[in-house]
């Protein structure tokens, strides 16, 4: 130990609290080169291009929100015009149907009237005919009848006038007593 | 030289601080261009290589250099810079991101094959580290607290009672301005300095009962060497980086201190 202890003394530079001189320049030398050329130099580069990454990120997810909501705003505007031409389509249906409900009622309308013209002229055909037999009948049967009372009663008939006065009381006697027993 | 003395004596004799730090020169005659020398310049070179290609010219999407790089510059930010500095952390990310990598690399030179030697085991090189952070603190803290404001805020922080200034404002003064940087030099020199002595003494064991005078009952202690020596380079490891962490949060804690006083 003793000559250790000598040994240390001796060279002197042993003692390693006690810094050597030409260390301490070499490391005050590559102390400053380093942090010139990583400190000054390449941090602040670093630091540029993080900052950027952080921009970018940042941007980036900025850009897919907008995205999203302008996809959502086009959602909605073509939600809105399905909805409209939806509604187009049930007012048009409506439409349609009143038309058609409409254009029946009056064809319906129409239709009736004809059938109705119709019968009204079939009525006052049936009614002409009636009319027509009836005075061909009258004249028919006042003939014969006078032809027959002549035939019972002779000659006396024979005057034109008296002859068709009673024959119209005779048949005005009859329609009466017929109405009668219609009614 | 340690070699020749191991060699030389029939007893197994732990190596001496003296044959593991004060190491001869590389090149006889040029007396300052020692191992640790060329190891402190070798690993300023090594840093500024490795910032140079990944922080040179940077991607927005990084390659596999600039991932870890970026990844050793988080680190330093988040968790050196940015809890003592907050907003003004960007700014000093330069200096700290230089003393974390630099010393960070001078100290993995201990267990990397062929160097094995942390640079920062001789104190000279944390020592320059620590008086240039320490010059900075004292320039910084009279630049924005005043001369009289920094000594001020240091010895008497306001809110205590009258009479622990007495007591208070001593040790204060010492221990921010005295004991301080040397703290700070020491703690990794200190850490450095044993660490790399355990590594050796554990290799030593593994060396000279394995291999110089092999016996049946020293095969054992020398496994036991060799175990302790895998065991210690893993833990060393961690101090290496642990330790250039620290040193690097001390100086944000320096700066961030003379920055806003209230710290």
């Amino acid at each position: 130990m003793i000559t250790a202890a000598k040994l240390l003394a001796a060279e002197g530079a042993a003692n390693p609290l006690i810094p050597h001189t030409f260390e301490l320049v070499v490391g005050i030398f590559s102390f400053l080169v380093v942090l010139f050329v990583v400190g000054k130099i390449l941090v602040p580069r670093i630091q540029k291009t993080l900052a950027e990454r952080t921009d970018a990120i940042e941007g980036g997810i900025k850009r897919a929100e907008e995205a999203q909501a302008e996809a959502q705003a086009l959602q909605r505007r073509y939600s809105e015009q399905l909805e409209e031409a939806r509604r187009d389509a049930a007012r048009l249906r409506e439409e349609a149907r009143e038309q058609a409900a409409q254009i029946k009622a009056e064809l319906r309308e129409e239709a009736q009237a004809e059938a109705r013209r119709l019968v009204e002229a079939a009525h006052a055909q049936i009614e002409a005919d009636r009319a027509a037999a009836f005075a061909q009948l009258r004249a028919e049967i006042g003939r014969l009848s006078t032809d027959l009372a002549g035939r019972i009663v002779g000659e006396s008939l024979e005057d034109e006038v008296r002859q068709s006065r009673i024959v119209d009381r005779f048949l005005d006697e009859l329609e009466s007593s017929s109405a009668q027993a219609v009614r | 030289m340690s070699a020749l003395t191991v060699l030389a004596s029939d007893e197994f004799g732990a190596p001496t601080p003296d044959e593991l730090f004060n190491l001869p020169p590389i090149i006889p005659g040029v007396d300052w261009f020692t191992k640790p020398v060329l190891l402190a310049m070798l690993s300023a070179i090594l840093v500024i290589g490795l910032c140079w290609g990944a922080f040179a010219n940077p991607k927005i999407v990084p390659g596999r250099l600039q991932n870890v790089m970026e990844y050793g510059y988080m680190f330093v930010r988040d968790q050196v810079a940015r809890p003592f500095l907050g907003k003004d952390a960007d700014r000093w990310m330069g200096l700290l991101l230089t003393l974390f990598f630099l010393v960070f690399i001078w100290n993995i030179m201990g267990v990397i094959p062929i160097a094995q030697f942390p640079v920062a085991s001789h104190i000279a090189f944390p020592a320059v580290l620590a008086g240039s952070i320490y010059v900075l603190k004292v320039y910084l803290g009279m630049k924005h607290q005043g001369p009289v404001g920094y000594f001020k805020n240091l010895m008497f922080p306001p809110g205590l009672p009258k009479p622990i200034y007495l007591l208070l404002s001593p040790i204060e003064f010492l221990s921010n301005l005295i004991i301080a940087p040397f703290t700070h030099a020491v703690r990794l020199f200190a850490n450095m300095f044993a660490g790399h002595m355990l590594l050796a003494f554990f290799s030593m064991v593994g060396f000279w009962f394995l291999f110089e005078k092999l016996t049946p009952l020293g095969a054992g202690v020398g496994v036991i060497g060799v175990v302790m020596t895998i065991v210690f380079t893993a833990f060393e490891m961690f101090i290496q980086f642990l330790q250039a962490f620290l040193f690097a949060m001390l100086a944000s804690m320096y700066i961030g201190g003379s920055l806003h006083p209230d710290h």
